[in-house]
């Protein structure tokens, strides 16, 4: 009987990585291909060139895959129209787009987690924070980092709050209506019996309840920004364009796309692919968090 | 304090629900007493309120729409009503404890048992963590869980419904408090469990001297547990007598019919069919004249319904409130 229980205790630990693969496959995927573009961008002083060595001589080179993996060469990806090695720019660009998802997902989602916690507890601060909300999301993206970028210099961080702001609303909306479901069942109603103060009771046993939802939709709201950033860029509203990104590259080589379609394939196809691994992940995460939320999909 | 002060005394509490369709009497007018160390069982129909009257007590009703508009609640002399929220903070889990109806819900289920049952120790007596895990691991042993050292760290859904139900006795006496309120602790549970959570809460009852205010809807619990028992109808007390005294002498029609809709084994019982209580349970929104229970009452007549009959003493020790109590039915 022991050694039954043992036995069972011990299986999932003993090819655990197969089964897990087996059963998410999506995360798996996804992991992978983003801890690969996290790798390229913290190595990329590393492996790829200067960005912004600008060499007027070899403009317009088509790629030629072929030297993907010979150290130094400059025309792995190409080069654009003033001669700059599109491959370091590339991997380079990997650098703002995952900096700006990673902390657009962070702040928004700490912030609207605190925020939505004290609207769905304090019922009397739901109403006014509630309101707040609709206004906030009321404000277009775009055009807050328009008039941002206009009244300060830009730069990632301008980017990064500009992105943050209208997300904060989505976030607290979320965890507003995990909160009210929460907060009704019985083991809150336990708590209190035991003289557990408010700040208690939501910090230990309301937050941990909101955490499964919340990282999905962190993952959303990442993938969203790495979008919106490049979005941004390409206006010429975001990161300023001597830093490559992903969205400046492809603004800057537009006027180029057809006699150089390299110059905007490449950034355009990692953007994509991040997107993808990020979304990836995110919808085998609620999966595997939310088991009933995802038959409901299905 | 002298030693024939109750520790609990409830005096006329009023307990009224302000909802959209009016205001509901949830509790209309309570009043009875606990001692240190007795079992005090209270029966009655589902919405007699009972359960309210417990919540009352530890000022646990929902916020807004529930609300104490009248009466005392005296802990060892003290008015919990008058407390500010601090200081009812200090008795919940502490001076009184409670467990509720649902042991499948009534524990969180991201955190471990050990954490839960800890938490009340870590409110109260200032234990560091390390002491509330053992006082945890003490009280898990007590319990009965076994390897409650391992157990301590498993999360509420690797334990069975009344292996959780422990938990929450666990909890609740984690702090030895004076009085142990238990809101239906067997209703959820299967039969056979039952038996066992009702004895060790007995068990362990004795060993740290608390009270026990045993709410439930089920006879047979309190002739089994219970020293004296308070039978509520529509938010009224209608009877209070010793547990023998009860069942031998029911004095309250409603009383009777309870106990005549229990099934019985036995040649004598096999003819009869098992008799119900006709009617409802009153709408408790609209104002009740005369006795609540006078519309399902075979005995009822004007006098029953036109004026509410006080709770007397009829008996020695035996408290009902009818007009016609002791009649035949």
């Amino acid at each position: 009987m022991a050694g039954v229980a043992a036995e069972a205790a011990a299986a999932p630990r003993s090819g655990g990585a197969r089964v897990f693969i087996r059963r998410n496959p999506t995360i798996v995927i996804g992991g992978a291909l983003l801890i690969v573009m996290l790798i390229l961008a913290l190595l990329a002083p590393f492996i790829a060139g200067d960005p912004l060595h600008v060499a007027p001589v070899n403009r317009l080179q088509p790629p030629d895959l072929t030297n993907l993996f010979v150290a130094g060469a400059m025309d792995r990806f190409g080069t654009d129209n003033l001669g700059r090695d599109v491959f370091a720019r590339t991997i380079y660009g990997a650098r703002v787009s995952l900096l700006v998802g990673i902390a657009v997902a962070f702040f928004s989602t700490t912030i609207g987690l605190f925020v939505g916690l004290a609207a769905g507890y304090y019922r009397a601060l739901d109403t006014i924070i509630m309101r707040l909300m609709d206004a906030l999301m009321a404000i277009p993206g775009i055009l807050l980092a328009i008039a941002l970028v206009a009244l300060t210099r830009g730069g990632v961080p301008v980017v990064i709050f500009a992105i943050t702001v209208p997300e904060i609303p989505r976030v607290v909306r979320l965890v507003r209506a995990v909160v009210l479901t929460v907060r009704e069942r019985p083991f809150i109603d336990a708590a209190v019996s035991v003289g557990s103060r408010p700040r208690k009771v939501i910090l230990r046993h309301i937050l941990p309840n909101t955490l499964a939802p919340l990282i999905v939709q962190a993952t959303y709201v990442c993938a969203s920004a790495i979008l919106v950033e490049a979005g941004l860029s390409f206006l010429g509203a975001g990161v300023p364009p001597e830093i490559p990104t992903w969205g400046n590259m492809i603004a800057q080589s537009r006027l180029f796309l057809s006699r150089a379609p390299w110059t905007v394939f490449f950034p355009g196809a990692c953007l994509a692919i991040v997107v993808l691994a990020i979304n990836l992940v995110g919808d085998g995460l609620r999966d595997r968090l939310d088991p009933r939320l995802a038959r409901r999909m299905r | 304090m002298d030693a024939a002060a109750p520790l609990l005394s409830v005096e006329d509490l009023r307990t009224h629900f302000f909802t959209v369709d009016g205001v509901t009497r949830a509790v209309d007018g309570v009043s009875f007493t606990v001692n240190a160390g007795e079992t005090l069982g209270i029966v009655g129909e589902s919405g007699c309120g009972k359960s309210v009257t417990a919540l009352s007590i530890l000022r646990l009703l929902p916020q807004r729409i529930g609300r104490i508009v009248g009466g005392r609640v005296l802990l060892e002399g003290e008015d919990l009503l008058g407390l500010d929220i601090g200081a009812m903070r200090d008795i919940r889990g502490n001076r009184i404890a409670m467990i509720f109806q649902e042991p499948m819900t009534s524990l969180n289920p991201v955190l471990t048992i050990g954490e839960q049952i800890a938490e009340a120790v870590r409110i109260h007596q200032g234990a560091s963590a390390a002491d509330a895990l053992a006082r945890a691991e003490e009280m898990l042993a007590l319990v009965r869980i076994s390897d409650a050292r391992r157990r301590l760290g498993d999360y509420p859904h690797q334990f069975s419904g009344g292996m959780r139900q422990r938990v929450m006795i666990a909890m609740a006496l984690s702090c030895n408090p004076k009085l142990l309120i238990a809101d239906e602790p067997t209703t959820a549970l299967d039969v056979t469990v039952q038996a066992q959570i009702l004895k060790l809460m007995l068990e362990l009852k004795e060993r740290t001297g608390a009270a026990v205010m045993l709410i439930t809807h089920a006879l047979p619990v309190v002739a089994e547990t219970c020293q004296r028992v308070i039978v509520m109808y529509a938010g009224r007390i209608v009877e209070m007598a010793e547990v023998t005294e009860l069942f031998d002498r029911p004095l309250h029609p409603y009383t009777r019919g309870l106990m005549s809709s229990i099934p019985r084994l036995g040649a004598a019982a096999r003819q009869k069919r098992l008799t119900e209580i006709p009617g409802l349970v009153p709408d408790l929104r609209k104002p009740v004249i005369g006795c609540a229970f006078a519309p399902r009452c075979p005995l009822a007549d004007d006098h029953c319904r036109a004026e509410a009959p006080p709770l007397t003493e009829h008996l020695t020790a035996h408290q009902a409130a009818c007009w016609k109590a002791g009649e035949a039915a």
